[in-house]
């Protein structure tokens, strides 16, 4: 617990950015993935000729504007958020932020904001080539505009390619290339788009079905339906695959998140993954000698092969992860949590050592204490945690999200699969059964999106940044009424937008497609 | 360029025109931002470190959170 600090108002500016941030991603995965409905739709319409294809897009891109319009500016809020409530991590992070975030607000936002307009303006008004190019460039900055973000945010994850400048107090970039393509930043823009194309996936599915149940628009629904599921189950499948990369890298930089959803606390060689289970609510801390689990369904050696390709890897768990002493796959000793408090300690001691030696004057004792920062300035950090069960991230709610994503995007591939099977083998448009199921799938998108944003946020904690700010030191000084107020205001500013959006998008998709020749 | 100037500009305005669900799109959008720059910006969400910092020396401040929020005795000023 960071001294002077008032729990409350970490605990409320946690939730309220978690609360912001969630909405902003009930409104991006489906733009995401509707761009590239829509231009593929749009991509078939341009290569037959055929109206049809042109009223099948025209209406999606309906539902894609509705989307987009309702989401704009939610993730605005999260830059507010930054400068008033988070005013020490944004000055800490510095231009690592700066720098992705102003080339997102510059080259991706114009360039979706321009094509935009072309795509729902220029239908009569461009040629078909050019508003084809239109509506995939539209596809292509909001994606970018992901891709800076998502350097952001795996940034946070695993901090490279800058130092700490002592004298601004911030991180400085130093190599831009070493932040922008970070291996952790590549995988998670990959595994965050594509969830969004599986979103647009069943999203088109789930309509589509509606429409057979309703026995409106059959053509129009099974068309739709084929892109739709083509699409979820190609995107699906990738979306797995970035999947295992995650798991991969959350191996290597992050082990006390892999441990924590995995419910592992005592690591060893070739260590299951656990499939199913119940964790043991008794269980409060990491040595407190419960048994974590109340039951288990485990794949034997699978968390090794995940972690380190080979089945009998040692996966360090919780204890381990705290006690240090274990071979990690680089042949570094871990070092133990209490040493890296030392050194955190030290971190910080150098570095009020160097600020008064500037201020004085004193150049040899800033230059010592400049060495002893740079040395120890990885584990920065932890000079702030006072207990070492701080640096446990709240496991229950970790391992239950992790499931609950993977299991559902087991769900997902099984789906795509079984309405792909069924529109072209099957009359799919009898099967009244399937068409609740793939309405009911609808929301299932979107908490799998939800809970894979809860495991990497909630994973890392304490972590604002990795190793080199806690969340708790993130957070400005500010009266916990006020974070109150502002959390309520947003929960019915949001909830107002969302219901809006859902009123508009319901009555345009109960209005239905302008078909000719129906 | 004078010409391609105006057909922008035709171009949007005839766009806009056409609009039926975009005006009602429009407008949620135009009030949420109206809610966003001019309600919750001003009144709830300032700079802190602007208002909060001696002298705009906002680096000076954070130095003292964050060397104070780990060792409270210590202080960046001799």
């Amino acid at each position: 617990m960071i001294e002077s600090m008032n729990p409350s108002l970490i605990d409320w500016s946690r939730a309220q950015f978690a609360m912001t941030a969630m909405y902003h991603w009930i409104f991006v995965p489906l733009t995401l993935g509707l761009a590239i409905v829509i231009g593929i739709m749009e991509t078939v319409y341009y290569k037959t000729g055929n109206d049809f294809w042109k009223c099948t897009t025209q209406f999606w891109m309906k539902l894609f504007g509705i989307n987009f319009a309702i989401g704009i500016a939610t993730g605005l809020i999260l830059e507010f958020e930054f400068g008033t409530n988070w005013s020490n991590y944004s000055w800490f992070v510095g231009d690592i932020f700066g720098a992705p975030l102003a080339i997102e607000g510059i080259f991706a936002f114009f360039m979706e904001a321009t094509f935009v307009a072309i795509m729902f303006f220029g239908w009569e008004k461009v040629s078909k080539r050019f508003h084809l190019t239109a509506t995939w460039l539209t596809a292509l900055g909001a994606t970018l505009s992901s891709w800076w973000i998502l350097v952001a945010n795996a940034w946070m994850q695993h901090p490279v390619g800058m130092e700490f400048n002592p004298d601004t107090s911030r991180n400085e970039m130093v190599d831009f290339w070493a932040v922008a393509t970070s291996p952790v930043a590549v995988n998670k823009f990959f595994h965050a788009v594509l969830s969004g194309w599986v979103l647009g996936g069943i999203f088109v599915v789930g309509i589509g079905c509606w429409y057979l149940l309703k026995k409106r628009e059959k053509e129009f629904a099974l068309a739709s339906i084929k892109v739709g599921a083509i699409l979820g189950l190609v995107a699906s499948l990738f979306t797995a695959f970035t999947g295992d990369g995650s798991g991969y890298q959350i191996a290597h930089t992050q082990p006390m998140k892999l441990a924590a959803v995995e419910g592992l606390y005592k690591g060893s060689n070739g260590v299951g993954l656990v499939v199913a289970g119940a964790l043991n609510p008794k269980k409060k801390t990491y040595d407190d000698g419960k048994d974590p689990f109340l039951f288990r369904m485990e794949i034997p050696g699978l968390l090794s092969i995940f972690a380190e390709r080979t089945p009998n890897a040692f996966v360090p768990g919780i204890q381990d992860v705290i006690a240090g002493g274990y071979q990690q796959s680089n042949g570094v000793i871990a070092l133990s949590a209490n040493e890296k408090i030392e050194r955190g300690k030290k971190a910080i001691e150098a570095f009020g050592a160097y600020r008064i030696a500037k201020n004085t004057g004193q150049k040899e004792v800033a230059n010592t204490a400049y060495s002893v920062l740079k040395e120890n300035m990885p584990y920065f950090g932890y000079g702030y945690i006072k207990d070492v069960k701080e640096l446990v991230p709240n496991v229950p709610l970790n391992f239950y999200a992790f499931r609950i994503m993977v299991l559902l995007g087991i769900y997902f591939i099984v789906f795509f699969s079984a309405i792909l099977f069924l529109v072209y083998k099957k009359d799919l448009a009898k099967m009244r059964w399937v068409h609740w199921i793939a309405l009911l799938t609808i929301p299932l998108g979107y908490i799998a999106g939800e809970a894979g944003w809860v495991v990497a946020e909630c994973g890392r904690q304490p972590w604002a940044i990795l190793d080199m700010l806690p969340t708790s030191v993130g957070i400005s000084r500010l009266d916990v009424g006020s974070v109150q107020t502002t959390f309520f205001i947003f929960l019915c500013l949001f909830t107002v937008m969302l219901i809006a959006g859902i009123g508009i998008m319901t009555r345009s998709i109960k209005k239905g497609p302008e078909l000719i020749n129906n | 360029m004078k010409s391609k100037l105006v057909g922008i500009w035709n171009f949007y305005r005839d766009g806009f025109r056409s609009m039926r669900v975009g005006r009602t799109l429009w407008l949620i959008i135009l009030i949420k931002l109206f809610i966003l720059f001019f309600v919750l910006k001003i009144c709830f969400f300032p700079d802190f470190l602007a208002t909060h910092s001696k002298n705009d020396d906002k680096g000076s401040y954070v130095s003292n959170e964050l060397i104070q929020r780990a060792l409270p005795t210590h202080s960046t000023h001799p």
